[in-house]
């Protein structure tokens, strides 16, 4: 390193922002070394989010400055973050899916009206790029036709390519296989290498651990910590970031598996295009045991939710459930599934479990909106609907406990609660839960995890989808790994660890046992 | 994130308003171009919607459509729907009024035909609603695309009907005979004068008060019974009313029923309550006109209440102002009419941000 470059490649000081009465960033101060990884964690809601958007100028801090490389700076919007050397890849890829890589790297700095000249200036930089940072991607292919590994890499490289020098990233392992997040720090650390300091917003500990320099943790809009990873440890973490004790393991004593309830013969399911995403999947599903699918997301977890559920139809095969035989030709719809009582918390709250526009009490009764418990000989009854939305946030802490507040302005795990305290309480024979604690704090994962193993318990079924490894051991009694709408694998929870399963999520377990054989 | 609130008052109050008034600033300006005082043309037009009895009675009765037709897109745009079809089916609705005027009328006493023609109007403009909403919800046909298309239908069916069937004996023009006045829904000043109240001569009748009876109707429908609550989630978020088990395509059908049923009652209004007998042309624009008022009333019946009361004064008013001032002509009252909907409809978020950063801001304070 030079000697005018200053020690930090970016300083904050004092930095808040308050939304109307909340305060999401108070007086933040943070010093992050160049050419290091810098890992921010903390709880959802913590104001890591807020924090980054103030950096990349998506908001305007009410006080407090930033300092990129010593130079205090003004950033307004995203061109003047760009300006300074900020570039930052999201959590949802903003990618133009039908360009090719080149295509999508230039867009909004295409150089000129006409654009054959700024691509091959263009082309001829990515390849330094990528023979500096070691990204190996090939510039002429279609973005829709990579896996989401090399999409990211085509994010980090429209960062690069702008001249970034200060990188955040914002949950960029929630798509990737153990793998491809591995593959991912390791082209991070040699991105440092090369100079450029990391921000890396995550909520999961291993990473932070595994990939890091120092680590500043976010509780409640506040910094409250700064660590040297290499002295820090996973509990003094997750104690900082949730300000207490939590436990990591779920407490569960061993399943008492009975009679199945619901067993699925064969089901395929062909998506709009015609592409093949349930490819005869067959499962029994046992009262008083979880069955965890894992897998990563996008290889026929959410279909198979959707076609248990009735909300989709199934192309062919067979579901036997509440004494129904239920096939392409004798379908049931997502309602009569719920008559037979079949509860399904769905891996998407805010695009399927719930409707943000909907005040809390109303939200609420979302597929159960027709039970007489609400309604009387016309009208809906309020005075019913509210006093158990009052009921049930007390019972279950959704915070704040307002029946009238708008679903969308509850943080993420009070909706989440929501949405499962609704399909728990209707007591169901079986439980279909998607992702149930994405995007949810610790806190409340806790929670939730004590109350899926309750109804598990109770002599019910469970059938649980997660993207998160840690998830699925910790509740699942048995685990089955899907991939490319299939069932690849199937392990005892006892038996299970999660470089097995990582390796059948990735479909790379069949393969490698036989190469050592 | 919790979002922070912005007062009540300021985005259905102050928001709204200060768009109103800017289109009317604008108005001034053309009308300086054509050198007219723009203070006293203003004078005029609220002079002539407000400054006297039936002056009032005129605007009210001008409301009167459009708060039927505002209901109408505004219903099915809670379902994500947009009905641009009001004009149709206001024009088929008042048909069936008018087939149920002329059977009717001289067997049956008002008690008894008001109802039918109320029931037959809804019914008539539901139908004419049904198509576009079948050919939706089963076959994919956009809606917007099949609505629009139903107007020139509706309005070609009506010519032929008219001027083949319905024409009365001896006369040039297609127009049915006169209802005897049995089937002539009461004038409200008819109704208040045995009061000693005279509110001056206007074809106000009494659909309007069947159009505020529309209103609360609305309200309990789409807030109140589980139906409302199906169309509302259809119309914000279909995969999570999927998820719920909501047919969609019922849904569908459904509200563009009750939102053909509303507009048709423009039919109530016209050929019941005015025209006394059937004739073409009576929408006269209200079903598109309707997608104003819905909009500026933010698809709630009050607003849409005040934005009807707002283009009926426009109506009223400057029927005022171009016979009050001869260089003025109706067009230049479209002229208004138009920056009104351009600057409250399409404009709307033009201050929005601003007016609701500085709340913002201030309540942050």
């Amino acid at each position: 390193m030079s000697d005018q470059t200053h020690p930090y490649a970016i300083e904050l000081e004092g930095i808040s922002k308050r939304f109307g009465a909340v305060q999401a960033n108070k007086d933040i101060g943070l010093q992050v070394p160049a050419g290091t990884i810098h890992g921010i964690i903390g709880e959802n809601g913590a104001g890591k989010s807020t924090l980054m958007s103030i950096i990349y100028g998506f908001y305007e801090a009410d006080s407090g400055t930033i300092s990129i490389d010593g130079q205090q700076v003004d950033i307004r919007n995203s061109q003047d973050a760009i300006k300074v050397g900020i570039g930052m890849v999201h959590q949802h890829f903003m990618l133009v899916e039908n360009f090719t890589v080149l295509e999508n790297v230039i867009l909004g700095a295409e150089g000129g009206a006409v654009l054959n000249q700024g691509i091959s200036a263009a082309r001829k930089e990515l390849k330094r790029l990528e023979q500096e940072y070691s990204l190996d991607i090939d510039v002429d292919a279609v973005v829709e036709d990579l896996p989401v590994g090399l999409q990211q890499r085509v994010e980090i490289l429209k960062a690069l390519y702008r001249g970034a020098k200060i990188l955040i990233l914002d949950e960029p392992t929630g798509v990737l296989t153990p793998q491809e997040a591995d593959h991912l720090f390791r082209i991070l650390k040699s991105l440092t290498e090369q100079g450029v300091t990391v921000l890396l917003i995550t909520h999961k500990l291993r990473e932070i651990l595994a990939s890091t320099d120092n680590v500043s943790v976010m509780r409640q809009g506040e910094m409250v910590a700064h660590r040297e990873t290499a002295t820090t440890d996973k509990e003094e973490l997750a104690e900082l970031m949730v300000g207490k004790k939590v436990r990591l393991k779920v407490n569960k004593d061993e399943a008492q598996p009975q009679q199945a309830v619901l067993t699925a013969k064969e089901l395929s399911f062909f998506d709009g295009q015609g592409v093949e995403r349930l490819k005869k999947v067959s499962l029994e599903l046992k009262a008083g045991e979880i069955l965890g699918i894992a897998g990563v997301s996008g290889n026929g977890q959410s279909e198979l939710l959707n076609v248990l559920s009735g909300i989709t139809p199934m192309a062919s095969g067979e579901i036997q459930f509440a004494g129904q035989t239920i096939t392409a030709n004798a379908a049931k719809t997502a309602a009569q599934m719920r008559d037979l009582k079949m509860a399904h918390v769905p891996e998407d709250r805010h695009k399927m479990g719930l409707v943000t526009g909907f005040e809390a009490y109303e939200a609420a009764v979302l597929g159960y909106h027709d039970s007489s418990d609400y309604n009387g000989a016309i009208l809906m009854d309020r005075k019913a609907m509210l006093d158990e939305c009052n009921e049930r946030m007390a019972a279950w802490d959704v915070r704040p406990p307002n029946p009238h507040l708008k679903t969308a302005n509850f943080s993420g795990g009070n909706q989440q609660k929501i949405v499962i305290a609704r399909e728990v309480e209707q007591n169901p024979e079986v439980l279909l839960i998607g992702q149930p604690t994405r995007g949810v704090d610790i806190g409340a994962i806790e929670n939730i995890h004590e109350q899926i193993v309750k109804l598990r318990d109770a002599g019910k079924a469970i059938l649980l989808v997660s993207v998160e490894l840690d998830e699925i051991m910790a509740l699942s009694d048995r685990i089955i790994v899907m991939f490319d709408g299939a069932i690849v694998g199937q392990v005892d929870a006892s038996e299970a660890d999660e470089r097995t399963l990582g390796l059948m999520m990735a479909n790379a377990w069949n393969e490698e046992q036989g190469a050592q054989e | 994130m919790n979002q922070a609130k912005v007062p009540a008052w300021v985005s259905v109050g102050l928001i709204p308003l200060l768009n109103i008034l800017l289109a009317f600033l604008v108005s001034g300006l053309v009308f300086l171009a054509i050198g007219e005082d723009p203070i006293e043309a203003a004078g005029y037009l609220i002079y002539g919607a407000f400054g006297y009895d039936e002056g009032i009675g005129y605007t009210l009765y001008y409301a009167t459509n459009l708060i039927f037709t505002g209901l109408a897109v505004s219903i099915a745009f809670k379902a994500g729907l947009f009905n641009i079809g009001g004009e149709g089916q206001a024009y088929i609705g008042g048909l069936g009024v008018g087939l149920l005027c002329l059977w009717f009328d001289s067997s049956l006493p008002l008690i008894v035909i008001a109802p039918l023609a109320i029931i037959g109007g809804a019914l008539f403009g539901a139908a004419w609603a049904y198509i576009p909403a079948y050919l939706q919800a089963r076959r994919g046909s956009h809606i917007v695309i099949t609505t629009i298309m139903f107007n020139f239908i509706a309005s070609s069916l009506m010519v032929y009907l008219m001027v083949n069937w319905l024409k009365a004996e001896g006369v040039m023009s297609p127009i049915s005979r006169t209802f005897e006045e049995s089937a002539w829904l009461p004038y409200m000043h008819d109704l208040f004068s045995p009061f000693g109240l005279d509110i001056g001569d206007s074809p106000l009748n009494m659909a309007f008060i069947l159009a505020l009876l529309c209103c609360v109707l609305y309200w309990g429908l789409v807030w109140h019974t589980r139906w409302g609550y199906q169309l509302r989630t259809v119309g914000t978020n279909p995969t999570a009313a999927k998820y719920a088990g909501i047919d969609n395509a019922k849904v569908t059908i459904w509200v563009m029923l009750i939102s053909g049923g509303f507009a048709g009652l423009v039919g109530v209004n016209e050929i019941m309550g005015v025209n006394h007998n059937l004739l073409l042309n009576f929408t006269a624009g209200y079903g598109f006109a309707g997608i104003a008022v819905a909009l500026m009333g933010r698809n709630h019946p009050v607003g849409i209440i005040l934005a009807a009361m707002l283009f009926g004064a426009l109506y009223q008013g400057g029927a005022e102002l171009a016979f009050e001032i001869p260089t003025i002509t109706p067009e230049i009252v479209v002229v208004i009419q138009g920056l009104v909907i351009l600057f409250s409809g399409a404009l709307e978020n033009m201050f929005k941000g601003k007016i609701e950063g500085f709340f913002l801001r201030r309540a942050a304070a």
